[in-house]
Order: C-alpha cells, then structure tokens, then sequence
C-alpha cells in the first residue's frame, strides 16, 4: 500500500517505521524538517516538508497515488481538515483521522470519518489495567 | 433571521453590528474571554464565550433554531468544522470565510454553500489594474449599463474589420477608439479597429463576458 502520514510527531514516526518493516511504502508529511530526526534508523520513506492542508503541497507529495492516508498533527480541526481534503477532494479510499477531544472524535465520526480517539483509548485502557486482578 | 458568528474577530464583530442593525437576531461565539467582554460592552448580549468548533457550544447557542451560522475565524480548518457541524445538526445555511483560496474546493464539496475569501477579492481587484488585463471597468451607471475599456490584442477576431462588421451583443456601443498613439476617435460605421487600439465601449453588465469573446476572442487559457 502506499500510504502517507501527515505529523511526523512520536506516533507519526512510529507509524510510518511500523508500516514500512510490513512492506508498505510510506510518505511522512511534516511542516517542520527537524521532526523527521523521530523516524526510525535506516528508513527509506519520502519525507516531504509542507502544510498538509495545503492542496498543491498535496499534490506535490503524490497524494493522487495514495492508498491511505493519517491525519497525525496536535490539532484536531487540522486533522479534520487534511482528513477531509484527502477523502473529499482526492478520493483516497482509507484515511484515518486522530482526534484528542473525545467529543470531537465523536462528531467527526459523525461526519463521516474513521477517527480515533487515543485520549478515550488511553483513559479505558488505564482503567482496565487498574481494575483488573493482579496475575491474571 | 437567527444568525450564529462563530468568531469574535475583526469580520465577526462588524458583521454582527450590520445584522443587529438590521434587526436579525444574531450572537457570536468567541473563544477568548477578554475578547467577549469588548464585544459585549459594544453591542451588549449578543455575545457568548466557547469554542464554536465544539457541538456542545454549538448547541448551547441554540444551533437547532438558527437560519445561518457564518464562521469567519482566521483559521480554515476550525471554519470547515464549525459549518460541517452546523449543517449536521440541521441549519440550512452555512458561510464560511475561506483565508487560503486553494480550499475553497472542500468547502464547496462540503456543501458550505457560500465562500467568501478576502485574499481572492482582493488579488481581483490587484488583477483589474495590471495593464496587460484586455478589458478594464471604468464605471458602472445606475441604468445598469457599463462603460470598460477594452484594448484589442493582436488575436483580436474584429482587428482589421470595420465597426459595422462587428457583431456587438444589444444595447452595446462602441462610442470611442483610442489608436496606439493616443489619438482618440468617435467611430463611425466605416471607422476600422486595428491591434493595440483602445476601445470605451458601453454595455450591459450580464453582456461583459459575450462583450469579451466578440473583441478579445477566446478567454484566458484556452489557447487552443
């Protein structure tokens, strides 16, 4: 699959080495070049700088061949934004949209993205982990 | 008409003055507490502190009932989410402001169903006055008639014919023909246009692009 991440931040970064170990090819997309220094050793992915809301930087970077696309940067309404740009606008068929707000992932899965939540995901896990017996 | 600004800026706030003026019913969502209090203090209760891009803001603001949310933030992205919401939770219109012209395209795939972006009126207004542009307004009547000039490109379709072989679309006139050194004429029927000539034509506003095609020939970027 080629696949694009936009916000090479810590999950970015991981992301992207993740991906690339399982054979997919794989564009980090980041607005600051310093911030690919995150991606792992030996990784041979496009690194492109720019403003994923940015249709021309889009392009640029070879959107129209994407199978997938991650909308990754700390804003929830940037990602919103490139998420919707991606799947509106270039018909990407899998873009996936990381939202902090858990009421914004809501409505952004309302308005028809596939979102996700690491704020509600963290928060049960923490809980689980808490909750659960010792040693079983 | 129940108006919702989401954006207590410069565009929110002058924008609510007009439609309060004009009786609408309107209040703006700010983010910013010290901001909301400067608007308040100038058009009263219309004001409200919250994050217009979160739904409990939205609905708090009685979203339900409002004919038309305008989002005019600085910022694109919070704009889209604010409409996308607005129009999710059933009002009919949305505007947004657009600040980057290259996404006016998602927002009308969104169905943002009016985009107004200053950076696009503007760069119009820059693009009227460069002189290589063939056709300049020059003043618009109350009759509804216009007056542009138009100079004639060396492609021109009518340069070398006469002013009665010109097809013209109705109640146009072309009423004076500047030649490339600067002699202006008062055409007759026989009077021949030639490349480089300056013409005051006048015509009806909604005949300005027919108007184009019949002295300048085919629009920008159609070379072919």
């Amino acid at each position: 699959m080629n696949v694009m991440i936009m916000g090479c931040g810590r999950v970015g970064a991981r992301v992207a080495g993740i991906l690339e170990e399982l054979g997919h090819s794989v564009t980090v997309l980041d607005m600051n070049q310093a911030a690919f220094s995150r991606l792992p050793e030996g990784f041979r992915g496009k690194r492109a700088v720019g403003n994923g809301m940015d249709g021309p930087v889009l392009e640029r970077t070879g959107i129209r061949d994407m199978d997938a696309f991650f909308a990754l940067t700390q804003g929830d309404n940037r990602n919103y934004f490139a998420s919707m740009m991606a799947k509106e606008v270039y018909g990407i068929r899998r873009v996936l949209c990381r939202v902090y707000d858990p009421g914004r992932e809501q409505i952004f899965h309302e308005l028809g993205l596939e979102t996700f939540s690491p704020t509600s995901v963290g928060a049960q896990l923490m809980v689980d982990m808490l909750l659960r017996e010792k040693g079983r | 008409m129940y108006v919702i600004i989401a954006g207590g800026g410069k565009v929110g706030f002058y924008l609510a003055q007009e439609l309060i003026n004009g009786n609408h019913e309107v209040l703006v969502i700010e983010r910013e507490a010290g901001r909301c209090k400067q608007i308040a203090d100038e058009i009263g209760e219309h004001v409200m502190n919250g994050d217009g891009c979160e739904a409990s803001t939205l609905d708090r603001a009685g979203v339900v009932r409002a004919d038309l949310v305008a989002a005019v933030t600085g910022d694109d992205e919070d704009n889209l989410v604010v409409c996308d919401i607005a129009r999710q939770r059933g009002v009919p219109r949305t505007i947004a402001r657009i600040n980057n012209p290259k996404n006016e395209l998602l927002f009308k795939k969104r169905g943002v169903e009016t985009t107004i972006s200053a950076t696009q009126a503007i760069l119009a207004q820059i693009e009227q006055e460069l002189p290589t542009h063939e056709m300049i307004p020059l003043l618009q009547m109350h009759s509804g008639l216009e007056l542009v000039e138009i100079r004639l490109p060396n492609t021109s379709p009518v340069a070398g014919r006469s002013v009665r072989e010109v097809l013209l679309p109705p109640e146009s006139l072309i009423s004076l023909v500047v030649d490339p050194g600067g002699v202006p004429r008062i055409p007759s029927g026989e009077t021949r246009l030639n490349a480089g000539d300056a013409l005051v034509v006048v015509t009806r506003k909604e005949s300005l692009e027919v108007l184009r095609e019949s002295l300048i020939g085919a629009t920008h970027g159609l070379d072919t």
